[in-house]
């Protein structure tokens, strides 16, 4: 139906960055099946946990352990899980508020269906078998109906612990120290190995008791080994299409023809074209075929040898205005040695078999151009 | 310490407003192909040509046409040469708005152009979003923009704040539907494609103007009485989503409180979201008779980092047609509602 090409792009690059002192624990914690939060200057404890209080602003380092047990404080169920998501089969979104923790934490939840799910349920992480530190070693939460040590849908206003996580909320010390009665290993206690246990002594399990209910331990973030940078890959995939303008260009080509537009109001011709005069801010619709001899304006010499592309270095690099053009394109410069390529040069475009662009310029053995011809284009 | 300066210093006015049609899929067109007719219409309507304005912001993300500096292709459609004094911010329109009410206020420009488009149709748009999400603890894990709005409305029906009853009149009165159509299939739970936004192609564009100049560039400006804008913790649990603090603080940065407005237009890009916003604009008070949305609203057309901008000049052009003398204007950008930005617009006294 139209003269729009199309064409796959795919934007792919895998993100390395570095965690600094609080994200790397809490990572590092992860990679030993210990969950780490930081505790904020009125108490509150922040999971997973920030480097700087976001209410005040304040910077925060004094880390505990909370428990892998949690209550889910909102949901939404996830029918056709996406490529990159924790789970395959259909999983329900959720944030968790963790034992011992003021505020909430994403992550998938295992169920088998929406009717499973509800908020204040109790669940517990299921630690991915290979962990590496990073939010992945986490695989997911599961339900644990009966594990220990929060309150239950109801209690204390807990239905609605998503209502307000800023506010402190009461652990209502039921049941001590979580992981009781968990037999997946969720003591984080337990999954520390041995003759790992940091400095400043692990807690025997997340939280201690204390007046009021259970509270977290303290923690001293030091793990041997520990995380200090994650790789985060990241992929894309677009339909890229370059609009009317650049199509039209482009399906030239393929006919080893170059087409630029010209402006109605200045009267510049462009190429490549891209629909648009930068100088007038109008479209530009008249097409002008333009060259395919042209003139150098100005070069560069390149001496750095580029991945994937088979070109002995050096070469050069040249802008060339075609004639009957307004404006300036690029293109490799060939058949004449790097070092006698000069402004002025007249050349030609060399097209290979197949090539739905010229491969790249070469001397057309006609004498040089006048600077001044072209000095208005550089 | 000084006392805050109190109200604007300076008079500004939306003296115009255009858009594109927005449409699913724009592959025939290139961003700047796509905006020209936009810009054109503003302009023409002011009676000023482009090398004319002092000023010139626009709002877009490089990420949606998964290009570099893609933006800058989009200058063409502006005459940037010789050079303009040009800025862009990578978010909604509506905040490039707020840098150019601002260079106003400044008095380094008398007039300026903003516009902001958005090509969601080259990508998959919930995948593409996830890459504003904290890149440590949330986007690895590949939370799309439609499940982080369903955990929002989750906990809005949990806190008894509304039902799929209610989630659903709204998308039928945004949409032009009749009252009790279906809400859709359902996307992520308790979400229906209903609540959820279109995922379109647009551009839109505004020119403001100062004082008299505005005066003399059109017959009723829509003044900017206030403007603001706030932002909410990036982690998502540790705010309250049933809430929008920052809107709340935003409106009553702009004076939205100060006297009652006839017609609001909220950027609410979820069913969900405008229950949220009513309540932190206080725009449910009983025997209210404000008009919410009369554009459609983001749930009628969401070209993305247009459709806040769109919010603007929709409440300003319906100031400028006499439709209303007081309206307020809401944008947001972010997941569930993270940033936001609130306007006070009014016809002359």
């Amino acid at each position: 139906m139209s003269e729009v090409l199309t064409a796959p792009l795919v934007v792919e690059f895998p993100f390395t960055r570095s965690l600094g002192p609080v994200v790397g624990a809490f990572l590092t914690g992860l990679r030993e099946r210990t969950v780490l939060g930081v505790r904020a200057r009125d108490g509150r404890v922040v999971v997973p946990p920030v480097e700087y209080d976001p209410v005040t602003a304040d910077e925060l380092r004094d880390l505990v352990e909370v428990a892998p047990t949690g209550t889910v404080t909102t949901w939404a169920w996830n029918p056709s899980p996406r490529r990159g998501q924790p789970l395959a089969d259909p999983f329900a979104w959720v944030l968790v508020r963790l034992d011992g923790a003021d505020t909430a934490l994403l992550h998938a939840l295992a169920a088998p269906g929406p009717d499973a799910v509800r908020t204040g349920m109790r669940v517990r992480i299921r630690w991915a078998a290979e962990r590496t530190g990073a939010i992945t070693d986490i695989a997911c939460f599961e339900p644990a109906e009966g594990a220990a040590g929060v309150p239950r849908e109801g209690a204390n206003g807990s239905r609605r612990g998503g209502a307000d996580p800023l506010r402190g909320h009461n652990v209502d010390g039921r049941g001590g120290i979580p992981g009781e009665g968990d037999p997946g290993g969720g003591n984080p206690g337990r999954g520390i190995r041995e003759g790992d246990v940091p400095e400043g002594g692990a807690p025997e399990g997340g939280m201690r008791e204390a007046a009021g209910g259970p509270q977290p331990a303290p923690h001293s973030g030091q793990f041997d080994d520990p995380v200090t940078g994650i790789t985060a890959p990241a992929r894309l995939d677009y339909t890229y299409a370059p609009g009317r303008a650049q199509s039209r260009y482009i399906q030239a080509l393929a006919e080893r023809r170059t087409l630029g537009e010209r402006c109605p109001a200045c009267r510049k011709v462009y190429v490549p074209p891209r629909g648009a005069c930068p100088t007038c801010g109008v479209a530009t619709g008249e097409q002008v075929e333009v060259g395919p001899r042209g003139t150098v304006t100005t070069f560069c010499i390149v001496n750095i040898k580029a991945r994937n592309l088979d070109i002995e270095v050096p070469y050069v690099y040249a802008h060339i205005a075609l004639d009957g053009a307004d404006l300036a394109l690029h293109a490799r410069i060939g058949g004449i040695p790097y070092d006698q390529v000069r402004m002025g040069l007249r050349v030609e475009p060399v097209w290979t078999e197949g090539a739905r662009f010229p491969d790249h310029y070469r001397p057309t053995g006609e004498p040089d151009a006048d600077y001044d011809s072209y000095k208005e284009l550089i | 310490m000084p006392e805050p300066v109190r109200g604007p210093v300076r008079e500004v006015a939306v003296v115009a407003f255009g858009q594109s049609a927005h449409v699913p899929d724009s592959a025939e067109t290139s961003e700047v192909e796509m905006l020209m007719p936009v810009l054109h219409d503003v302009l023409a309507q002011t009676g000023l040509k482009a090398r004319d304005i002092d000023f010139t912001c626009s709002g877009s993300s490089d990420y949606l046409a998964g290009r570099a500096f893609s933006f800058t292709m989009a200058l063409d459609g502006v005459g940037a040469w010789p050079p303009i004094a040009e800025s862009h911010v990578e978010m909604d329109g509506a905040w490039a708005l707020y840098e150019a009410w601002v260079k106003i206020l400044t008095g380094e420009a008398d007039t300026a152009l903003v516009y902001a488009y958005g090509k969601s149709s080259p990508g998959d748009l919930r995948e593409v979003l996830t890459r504003q999400l904290d890149p440590y603890y949330v986007a690895p894990l590949w939370p799309d923009s439609v499940a982080l709005a369903a955990l929002q409305a989750q906990a809005l029906f949990d806190a008894g704040h509304t039902d799929a009853r209610e989630l659903a009149a709204i998308g039928a009165r945004s949409r032009g539907d009749r009252p009790g159509a279906a809400p859709g299939r359902q996307v992520v739970g308790p979400l229906r494609t209903g609540d959820c936004p279109p995922v379109v192609d647009g551009a839109a564009a505004v020119v403001l103007a100062a004082g008299d100049t505005a005066r003399r560039l059109t017959a009723r400006p829509a003044w900017i009485r206030g403007l603001d804008h706030r932002i909410e913790a990036h982690a998502l649990g540790v705010r309250d989503l049933t809430d929008s603090p920052s809107t709340r603080l935003a409106a009553e940065r702009a004076g939205a409180f100060e006297a009652p407005v006839q017609l609001a237009e909220l950027h609410a890009p979820f069913t969900s979201q405008e229950v949220v916003l009513r309540r932190a604009l206080r725009l449910d008070a009983p025997g209210s008779t404000v008009r919410i949305n009369p554009s459609g609203g983001a749930l009628a057309a969401n070209p993305m980092m247009a459709a806040g901008l769109i919010r603007l000049g929709a409440a300003a052009a319906a100031v400028q047609r006499g439709e209303a003398d007081r309206a307020l204007a809401h944008a947001t950008s972010g997941p569930c509602l993270q940033q936001n930005l609130v306007a006070v617009l009014e016809g002359e006294r």
